[in-house]
């Protein structure tokens, strides 16, 4: 069976700038797959690429085995595939259960269906009791799991997760990766870029390395972690901090 | 009570001619609700659906036009204009949507004030379409009464009211007001703004096309320098929902009765009277800064303010 995401030597440049180099890598179905990297990797920018912000400049992206890449980021989440933004995006001037029915409405055919389904998603990430809010009211550790809650009302097969725990405190980073696992049982596929490599390494089944735009590892947490040129761009780096 | 109000307000509406209303308060409270459609109207794109239009007049003086050039070129009864405007301008909002939606905020935002320019300028110069500056005068009247010319723009407006809160409470509402708050998000979750900034905007032209097609059969004389004008159409427009409320459902009408009073008011004073622009201007500075959200909008603030001071007024 084909992959549910593969990425073929996907470039992207920003006039001499390249930030991502010849990635490739496939994400099978039911997986979390970490996305790490320092900064500047092009991490986001990757994501940019999948989520049809940018087309690559070279090389292409199947989901599905179709080829994805060129096609308009509302497509692109028709088809399957819902992301979150590092830097939060919430519809401010709409309440949490608004913002949530809004992206509901992709794949529910009257304002009734919409309304369940994200009171049903908000109950699911723990925000049913804010539904009322303007989301502009809301404290950092829930907006991300607002974003995460808009994605999911989409109904994707593949959730690409955007520095979801950046600024939570323990508790709440112990509340999203909890999240994280149940959607994981709801058979969602996960792409995840983190910084919080105890999170990465505690929820990943597989983690793709990026350094400069190129990929220098993929594999098992562990394997990961024992690579020595992970170590050198990334991990050595956090250590000696 | 609540549920009731638009019902109250649909019956006084309906039984206000009845009260033997002089000729001039009834020209008045016609603009005032004629100006209510076009904000309305204006409110879809730029309230709910956050794309600013400084060219409303585009719509207006075609719908206008529409409805003008019929009558003169054909003989045919210019309230056949209304039908037919919705055609037109329904056409000329899918090309100038083509042209200016793809650009952003106030990109957009000069993208329309010229297209309302662009217009104004080839209907006074297409002499043979047009009549140019010369206008077209509508010889036949209807009525010389102005009930009628009431009731019609009073079902214009309640169609155009129904409408726009039938469109916010459904998916198509949902969708503009996410456009409105943040494109990129709104794209990654699955909507297509290009879509649905075209409805928005094919929407509020039609309605504000068939505002301007009721203008020529009610006055019955229309001409570039009026049907297309930057300030007295086009800003004011954007006044009339800023001063009542942008985003809200009785913002327009609230905001068509403050500008149309306070328009008349201030043409009739002595001297200062031609200086009506500047005074506008003013106006919509202290509105920006003191009531950003309109009457309605603001309304809370308001009634807390005016609260206050009564309570201050009967303590001293």
């Amino acid at each position: 069976m084909a992959p549910l995401l593969e990425i073929r030597g996907v470039s992207k440049f920003f006039g001499g700038l390249a930030a991502v180099v010849d990635v490739s890598f496939r994400i099978d179905r039911g997986e979390i797959v970490g996305l790490i990297g320092p900064n500047g990797a092009g991490k986001t920018t990757l994501f940019n690429v999948i989520n049809g912000f940018y087309r690559p400049s070279k090389g292409e992206i199947l989901f599905k085995g179709k080829r994805i890449s060129g096609l308009k980021p509302h497509q692109i989440c028709r088809l399957g595939i819902a992301r979150t933004f590092q830097v939060v995006k919430p519809l401010q001037r709409m309440t949490v259960l608004d913002n949530v029915i809004a992206s509901a409405f992709l794949r529910s055919s009257s304002k009734r269906e919409a309304v369940e389904k994200a009171e049903e998603i908000l109950r699911f990430t723990g925000l049913y009791e804010d539904k009322d809010m303007l989301s502009r009211g809301l404290p950092l550790g829930k907006r991300k799991r607002l974003e995460i809650a808009r994605a999911l009302a989409t109904d994707p097969e593949l959730l690409l997760l955007d520095e979801s725990f950046a600024g939570l405190n323990p508790t709440e980073q112990n509340e999203s990766i909890e999240i994280i696992k149940k959607i994981k049982e709801r058979g969602i596929t996960i792409l995840i870029i983190e910084h919080h490599m105890k999170v990465i390494m505690s929820i990943s089944d597989r983690v793709v390395v990026l350094n400069y735009g190129e990929k220098i590892a993929e594999g098992s947490p562990d394997e990961v972690g024992r690579n020595p040129l992970v170590i050198e761009a990334y991990l050595g780096e956090a250590i000696s901090a | 009570m609540r549920k009731y109000q638009p019902y109250i307000m649909l019956l006084l509406l309906l039984l206000l001619p009845l009260f033997g209303l002089s000729t001039y308060m009834m020209h008045i409270l016609i603009l005032v609700i004629m100006w209510s459609v076009i904000g309305m109207a204006w409110n879809l794109l730029g309230g709910y659906c956050g794309q600013v239009s400084f060219g409303h007049a585009a719509f207006f003086g075609v719908g206008a036009y529409t409805a003008g050039i019929l009558y003169f070129k054909t003989g045919i009864s210019a309230w056949w204009g209304l039908p037919l405007s919705v055609v037109i301008v329904a056409a000329e909002a899918l090309i100038i949507g083509f042209i200016c939606l793809r650009l952003r905020g106030p990109f957009f935002a000069l993208a329309t004030l010229a297209m309302g320019e662009v217009l104004r300028v080839t209907a006074e110069n297409l002499r043979g379409f047009t009549q140019g500056a010369l206008g077209i005068l509508i010889k036949e009247r209807t009525w010389v009464e102005k009930t009628w010319y009431y009731y019609i723009i009073v079902l214009i407006a309640v169609g155009a009211f129904v409408l726009v809160k039938k469109i916010i409470e459904s998916k198509l509402g949902y969708y503009f007001v996410a456009i409105r708050e943040d494109q990129d998000a709104a794209e990654s979750l699955g909507i297509n703004t290009t879509l649905y900034k075209t409805i928005a905007l094919t929407i509020s032209a039609v309605l504000t096309g068939i505002a301007g097609a009721f203008y020529t059969n009610y006055m019955g004389y229309i001409d570039p320098e009026i049907v297309f004008a930057l300030h007295d159409i086009s800003i004011i427009t954007i006044m009339v929902v800023m001063v009542g409320g942008v985003a809200t459902y009785w913002g327009p009408v609230v905001g068509a009765v403050i500008m149309v009073l306070l328009a008349e008011l201030i043409r009739s004073l002595p001297r200062i009277g031609t200086a009506h622009q500047t005074l506008f201007g003013i106006l919509l500075i202290l509105i920006i800064i003191f009531l950003p959200n309109g009457i309605v909008g603001d309304y809370p603030k308001i009634k807390r303010i005016l609260g206050f001071r009564r309570r201050v007024g009967t303590t001293s």
